[in-house]
């Protein structure tokens, strides 16, 4: 057929279009580019951690507990003698590493779930909608304990467990916006030639709402950032002594009086990050009127 | 109208039975046999064997359900496997607990973020609105138990207001528990009106610039009276129609934060009975909170319904 000859070569046209409009949406935007630089500084940070410090994250030194900030030690010691500072630029790793898995298998699993729903119609996006509602109506933190405590902590354990919890909330929102696109007279077009209905999703629905599906990633990603940080604290996410800072402000807060950098320094840490991540969703939904549909987490 | 909330009401019913039946499946796939965790691991086989038959543990799952939803629709959630009392009544002491905090949450989040709202709103785009909104910025940029220990850190600490851990367990008084309310509540409230804020400015902003607005203060009106008679309601219609959605989150906050000051609510219910494998008493939690998150967001769409006329002839809300 003709479509197929010509898809190659339109493909690389449209996407350099679509990489040309991305750059001068984030030019137009201050927010975003505030927020992603903010983002990408916390990614390097994580990356050069062993060049950006000397001391071992989980390396215990009892001779030099509990020290407030110095020459030697910037941010100061915990109570078992690690170094703050080197425990805070090592937490990213956890942190972003744990988060972006999360964040990616979620979103790519909503969005695909969210348009064959919105395509498809009838009796299948019925039921998965009244699944859905019923998964929703259980507490996220009590599923995710649950889950964690049936297959056992683990980074693996905690992506998959936050996926369970969130694809329901990104089903909703891609499939309503899947569902603007649909009567689309290009998409009546694709069936009528007789597309399949993947290739449908792929090639005339999913870039057409690439805008909802990024600002989807980017503020599902700060709450994804906020619950994974919320698990560590209550003792059921990173296993201690892994650097993370959840983890860090649990073991800190009761000598918050003796050190309170030990505690102080892993807040900002993660305040940083997820203000980055909320300025970038924000900027991005702005500049493309992309309306963030909130929800509770 | 009458037959819309019907229908939501035949749909949340629905929902509700399904959740049970998730709640159900997703707690027995939960390791370990709960006929061995009451006898412990030394029981012979004929003894963990009987205690099974007892428990009903011998019938197939669908029974079992049957059973225990039976025995939910009448409060009766069984007996814990740690405290060996009966589940619902446990789970009634731990969620009034909760409730208190709720409360008080919900009351300091509508009023803190109404009032912000309404001045961000009005002074659109000046140093008020900016602050407001780096403020709130913050506030949605932090976990719960970053805000709680910085709350401690303040009013525990260095002005000893207030306690830092409660030390009363779930059968405390209401009066008792009242002093340790506050700052998990306060906690709680600043992520929450975090976020109603942004939806309260932009309703604010909306109405400001309606033609009927502008009607009344051609008419003379004066800005107080236009902002309490229009602006006010305006903003108070969207922001509790959020928080009737935000239950599930609010469970969720209330989870991290009864931890972090020990209050003795639902939240440290959760996690303990988590940690200790109380199979009854997380089903009843998960089905209970399924019930309130479900009539809350029932309420919450027949509300909107009923105040906004536009809806009223639609019928869809989704």
């Amino acid at each position: 057929m003709t479509t197929l000859d010509t898809a190659p070569v339109a493909a690389p046209v449209a996407s350099a279009t679509r990489a040309a409009r991305a750059w001068r949406t984030l030019r137009s935007s201050r927010t975003a580019l505030v927020g992603l630089t903010i983002v990408a500084v916390h990614v390097l940070i994580a990356l050069l951690a062993p060049l950006l410090t000397s001391y071992d994250p989980v390396a215990n030194d009892a001779s030099h507990a509990l020290l407030g900030p110095g020459w030697e030690h910037w941010a100061g010691t915990d109570q078992y003698g690690r170094d703050v500072l080197a425990r805070v630029l090592y937490g990213g790793r956890y942190a972003l590493g744990v988060s972006v898995a999360a964040t990616v298998l979620t979103v790519a699993l909503g969005t695909v779930v969210g348009c064959a729903a919105a395509l498809r119609g009838g009796w299948l996006d019925d039921v998965l909608g009244r699944v859905l509602d019923a998964v929703l109506s259980v507490p996220s933190i009590l599923a995710l304990l649950v889950i964690v405590t049936a297959l056992g902590t683990g980074p693996a354990v905690i992506v998959l467990a936050i996926a369970v919890v969130y694809v329901p909330q990104v089903v909703r929102v891609v499939r309503g916006a899947a569902l603007a696109v649909v009567p689309a007279d290009y998409v009546t077009a694709a069936r009528a030639r007789g597309e399949r209905t993947w290739s449908i999703l792929w090639r005339e629905i999913l870039p057409n709402i690439t805008d909802v599906v990024c600002v989807e990633f980017a503020m599902r990603a700060s709450w994804v950032v906020l619950l994974i940080s919320s698990l560590s604290f209550l003792g059921f996410g990173a296993d201690p002594p892994t650097p993370d800072w959840g983890l860090m402000v649990a073991e800190n807060r009761t000598a918050i009086t003796v050190v309170p950098m030990a505690s102080l320094a892993p807040i900002i840490a993660l305040a940083t990050l997820v203000v980055g991540l909320n300025l970038a969703a924000d900027g991005l939904s702005k500049a493309w009127g992309v309306d963030r549909i909130r929800e509770g987490s | 109208m009458l037959s819309f909330v019907a229908r939501r009401v035949g749909a949340a019913a629905g929902t509700l039975v399904l959740s049970s039946v998730i709640v159900f499946l997703a707690v027995q796939a939960l390791p370990g046999d709960v006929a061995t965790q009451i006898l412990g691991k030394d029981a012979t086989p004929d003894a963990v064997a009987a205690l099974r038959g007892k428990l009903g543990l011998d019938q197939p799952a669908w029974e079992r359900y049957a059973h225990w939803m039976r025995g939910a629709l009448h409060g009766d959630f069984g007996a814990s496997l740690v405290s060996s009392r009966p589940v619902g009544g446990e789970v009634a002491t731990y969620l009034g607990n909760s409730a208190l905090i709720a409360l008080v949450t919900v009351l300091f989040a509508v009023t803190g973020s109404i009032v912000l709202g309404i001045v961000a709103g009005l002074n659109r785009d000046r140093w008020p609105d900016h602050l407001i909104s780096t403020v709130s910025l913050v506030g949605m940029s932090v976990p719960e138990f970053v805000v709680a220990t910085v709350l401690v850190l303040c009013f525990s600490v260095a002005l000893p207001w207030f306690p830092a851990v409660v030390l009363y367990g779930p059968e405390a008084s209401a009066g008792r528990l009242l002093p340790a309310v506050w700052l998990p509540a306060l906690a709680l409230a600043v992520v929450m009106a975090a976020y109603i804020v942004r939806m309260a400015r932009t309703s604010v902003i909306d109405v400001m610039a309606s033609e009927y607005v502008t009607t009344a203060r051609l008419k003379g009106l004066s800005t107080w009276r236009v902002v309490t008679r229009h602006a006010l309601p305006s903003a108070l219609l969207p922001t509790l129609h959020v928080i009737a959605l935000n239950v599930a989150w609010l469970a969720g906050g209330v989870a991290v934060v009864e931890n972090v000051f020990n209050y003795p609510g639902i939240g440290k219910l959760m996690l303990s009975s988590v940690q200790n494998r109380d199979l009854p008493v997380i089903q009843a939690i998960a089905l209970i909170s399924a019930v309130i998150y479900v009539v809350c967001n029932l309420a919450a769409d027949v509300g909107a319904m009923a105040l906004n006329p536009k809806l009223r002839t639609g019928g869809r809300t989704r």
